[in-house]
């Protein structure tokens, strides 16, 4: 058994050390708001936080994921008010979706660390989250409002 | 009780109103709906009593709340929203507090071109937009003439606003204290219920919130590679690894070790490794040993289809188009140019890679996935497994991207998880990775094109006559059995060219069909995707050789028509078309119709040691009434991002049969720091409704190459532009 702590819950799990935590969460503990997109850490939409760190869960075995805070997309909000959603929320960002779990996730990341980012510390952070339908000009826009939310900027 | 909980799929399929349920709108007191798929329940039981349903698309609770039921797949275009605004518009309620709920399959929902559930073609609110208003006005008209008889008041005298009913002598209440009286009246013939004039519109043609971001936003959305059945298995299928190989032994035994795995079987695509989660399925499939027998494509490579192409554009082909004489004007011309386009193969790349849940038993199927052609997928999978289509069931979720990937002729996908399904007695979903998704064939076929035009003593074109060698797409498609007549002639193949709408007098247009093993599907905007490119680069080179300005020229060809130069003039005006730029920055101009719109576009671009950066692109569309402004925006970035991806550096490359490209490391595409800013006006028009998903992507490679030219002087002739520069 391998035990997991997500979104401050214990998870006890029984699955191969070298198993990546991405199959782990959707898997066996059934959430599966984290989505597989290239496995190889090249699309970002398995983004999670590991110890408040942005993470990609297709390459991280779960075995290095023992002792440490896991949050998923699941866990950021319990009612999709976390500043980031309230901004994509209110610039329709998303279109099909798919990736947005993981660019909400580098996003929030991105926030913690950095009230105020600047484009260039946008582009940092969110250049390894592909999205398909190309709602990169909105990503852009909602963190910016985002931070400004976060500030304590009042939701439209 | 869940199909689940009843031990096997429905007992009762097809039987009328069966919907699958998704509830992702927000209702009164703003609370999201039911988020979690469910199993659908068998024969309706589910329904509240009191409620008012008086057509497929709509019911109204007696808890006011509206339900619009839809039967187009969301796959990002947004058709959660800008179907149901409509309906609303004319029922009177604000569309922000709206249910929508996932249709099944329901001969309501047909395509109106074709007896089947189908989302493409950009196509899905210009053939509901009537329908969809009537069946609103009908369900208000009624709710009002409930009110009506119950306050003893003429109908007339009645007004409604945002699901309430008014009453001129104060009186008012909501449409769910009628639902029970309105459920008894007659349903009005739909010809005497009157429609709204555009001038009284409250929510059509203004910016509506999508329904669904906050189950985007949140995890909650169901994909189909989300679903999650009781006792249910993952399988991946080892597929050739050439196209048209076959298998021709293989050795399980070490996949059959691996812990989790728990069969491996053989299916018509490949092997499948069935475990009972991704990852074992996965590890299971690295331990299979398959022998495979080459199949006819072998020793296929893009070198080789290259030159199969090279060799059919110097032969006559299909006729497409003759109008005037284009080969006499050719050869009386003086001023005139021969030259080669070649567009690649193209993988849609969709964000969620495919997938499907079937689940098989006593001679029935039912299934869970992502899917654009419903109805067609149910008769192929009833003709793999030997059953009656009505005894297969599809159950739609969100899609994680479509491009027209998720609506292939052969069902692939699905079918594929049919057969892996049989004789399990238990629900499997068949999962694609990456690689198998890249690697998997259906692509946006290798074009090879030959262009010979010529202008005349004014500058303007007299002559044009292009040649397009590619795999026709619509064969294999839903559509192709009713659009290719018996020459084999693919209107697709040409559309966009053949039908331009710059003026030029003598136009020929011929195709050949290739036959290569390599599959092809349409992509993105279909044959405009690669005809955009060749006519609007063919013009820039024809202005170019006419020593006039790009801009000017096509206003010129596109004299007498009023909505092509507001669009064109809206594009360039906006770009600042013939100011000065920033040093080392050029401007392109390109201009398509497709899917019943007009898009222009003009790209900034500078190009330093061969590096293309594309800083800024302005866009202009006419899809004649935008119902929902700011997703008709979305659409349009979607469509260039997209669009620009494949532009830059989009290619699927053959070797020895196979893709070489398989994951985001080999086949990139666009991110974040290489989007340029998008300016998008919509341009006023009382044109014929026109699409939005795809016609913003045919104008921006031809428009980025030709601020490439305008930089550096070279034209780029094949795509992507990483491939010409290099």
């Amino acid at each position: 058994m391998i035990s997991l702590t997500v979104n401050g819950e214990r998870h006890d799990i029984d699955a191969d050390p070298e198993m990546p935590l991405l199959w782990a969460l959707r898997d066996l503990i059934k959430l599966t708001g984290t989505k597989y997109g290239c496995g190889i850490a090249q699309c970002g939409a398995c983004t999670i936080h590991i110890n408040g760190q942005p993470a990609r869960a297709c390459v991280t075995p779960v075995s290095a994921a023992v002792g440490t805070e896991i949050r998923t997309i699941e866990g950021l909000s319990p009612d999709a008010t976390h500043p980031v959603q309230q901004a994509w929320i209110e610039l329709d960002v998303v279109q099909c979706g798919y990736c947005q779990s993981g660019q909400v996730m580098a996003a929030a990341a991105l926030l913690e660390q950095n009230p105020s980012p600047t484009d260039a510390d946008i582009d940092a952070a969110m250049n390894g989250n592909i999205c398909r339908c190309g709602t990169y000009p909105r990503i852009r826009a909602a963190v910016k409002r985002a931070a400004e939310l976060k500030r304590g900027g009042q939701p439209a | 009780m869940s199909a689940a909980e009843t031990g096997g799929p429905g007992s009762k399929p097809n039987s009328g109103r069966r919907h699958f349920l998704i509830g992702i709108g927000v209702i009164a007191g703003g609370v999201a709906a039911g988020q979690l798929l469910r199993p659908y329940l068998v024969g309706g039981s589910e329904a509240a009593p009191k409620e008012f349903k008086p057509h497929a698309f709509v019911r109204i609770g007696a808890d006011d709340r509206v339900t619009v039921i839809i039967g187009k797949s969301e796959m990002g275009q947004g058709v959660y929203i800008g179907l149901p605004m409509i309906l609303a518009e004319e029922l009177d309620v604000n569309p922000q507090r709206l249910a929508v709920e996932i249709a099944g399959i329901d001969p309501a929902f047909n395509h109106p071109f074709m007896p089947a559930q189908f989302t493409g073609g950009s196509m899905s609110v210009m053939t509901t937009y009537e329908a969809l208003r009537r069946v609103g006005a009908t369900a208000r008209r009624m709710i009002v003439q409930a009110a009506a008889t119950e306050w003893g008041v003429p109908a007339a005298e009645l007004r409604t606003e945002d699901g309430v009913v008014f009453a001129p002598d104060g009186r008012s209440a909501t449409y769910g204290k009628f639902v029970e009286a309105a459920s008894a009246l007659p349903v009005p013939a739909k010809e005497s219920v009157a429609l709204k004039n555009r001038a009284d519109f409250r929510y059509i043609g203004k910016p509506q919130r999508r329904l669904d971001s906050r189950i985007k936003v949140n995890g909650a959305a169901q994909f189909g590679i989300d679903v999650d059945l009781p006792n249910m298995l993952v399988a991946v299928v080892a597929r050739p690894p050439q196209f048209g190989a076959t298998v021709r032994s293989f050795d399980a035994s070490q996949a059959k070790a691996v812990r989790g795995v728990v069969d491996v079987k053989q299916v018509p695509s490949g092997v499948a490794v069935i475990a009972e989660h991704t990852w074992a399925a996965i590890k299971g499939r690295e331990a299979l040993r398959v022998e495979w027998q080459d199949g006819p494509g072998a020793t296929l490579s893009t070198e080789s289809l290259r030159a199969e192409r090279r060799a059919l554009l110097a032969r006559t082909g299909l006729l497409a188009k003759n109008q005037g004489d284009a080969i006499a004007a050719l050869g009386e011309a003086r001023r005139k140019i021969d030259v080669e386009y070649e567009l690649p193969y193209l993988a849609h790349a969709c964000m969620e890679p495919l997938n499907a849940v079937a689940w098989v038993k006593n001679e029935r199927c039912e299934m869970w996935m992502g899917t654009q052609g419903q109805s067609q997928d149910a008769q192929l999978v009833a003709a793999a497994l030997g059953i009656p289509p009505a005894n297969v069931q599809i159950n739609t979720t969100f899609l994680g991207g479509g491009f027209g990937r998720r609506a292939s002729g052969t069902s692939d996908f699905a079918v594929e998880a049919a057969h892996v399904a049989k004789g399990l007695n238990r629900p499997v979903k068949v999962v694609w990775t990456r690689e198998d998704d890249t690697r998997g064939g259906y692509y946006r076929p290798f074009g090879l094109n030959r262009v010979q035009a010529a202008i005349g003593a004014d500058g303007l074109p007299i002559a044009y006559f292009h040649r397009n060698v590619s795999k026709p797409v619509l064969a294999n498609t839903a559509l192709g059995s009713q659009m290719i007549p018996k020459d084999g002639l693919d209107p697709s193949t040409m559309e966009g060219s053949a039908d331009m709408p710059y003026a030029i007098p003598n136009l020929r247009a011929e195709v050949h069909n290739t036959k290569e093993t390599v599959p092809s599907l349409w992509w993105r905007s279909v044959g405009h995707s690669a005809n955009g490119f060749v006519v609007n680069s063919v013009i820039d080179e024809l202005a170019n050789l006419a020593g006039q300005d790009p801009y000017r020229y096509r206003r010129a060809l596109l004299a007498g028509k009023p909505r092509h130069l507001a669009v064109l003039d809206k594009a360039a005006s906006a770009a600042g078309w013939g100011k000065s730029l920033p040093t080392g920055h050029f401007h392109g101009i390109a201009l398509q119709e497709s899917f019943n719109s007009i898009v222009a576009q003009v790209a900034e671009v500078s190009v330093v040691d061969k590096q293309v950066r594309v800083h800024r692109v302005t866009c202009a569309i006419d899809c004649g009434l935008a119902v929902n402004p700011d997703q008709v925006v979305a659409q349009m970035q979607s469509g260039i991002v997209y669009g620009l991806s494949a532009a830059l550096t989009g290619e699927i490359t053959i070797e020895a049969g196979a893709a070489v490209q398989s994951n985001f490391d080999t086949y990139p595409v666009l991110r974040l720091t290489e989007t340029p800013a998008i300016d998008v006006h919509i341009v006023d028009s009382d044109g014929p409704l026109g699409g939005v998903g795809e016609p913003g992507t045919p104008p921006i490679a031809p428009a980025v190459c030709n601020a490439i030219h305008a930089a550096t002087g070279q034209r780029i002739r094949r795509l992507p532009i990483s491939a010409s520069l290099a």
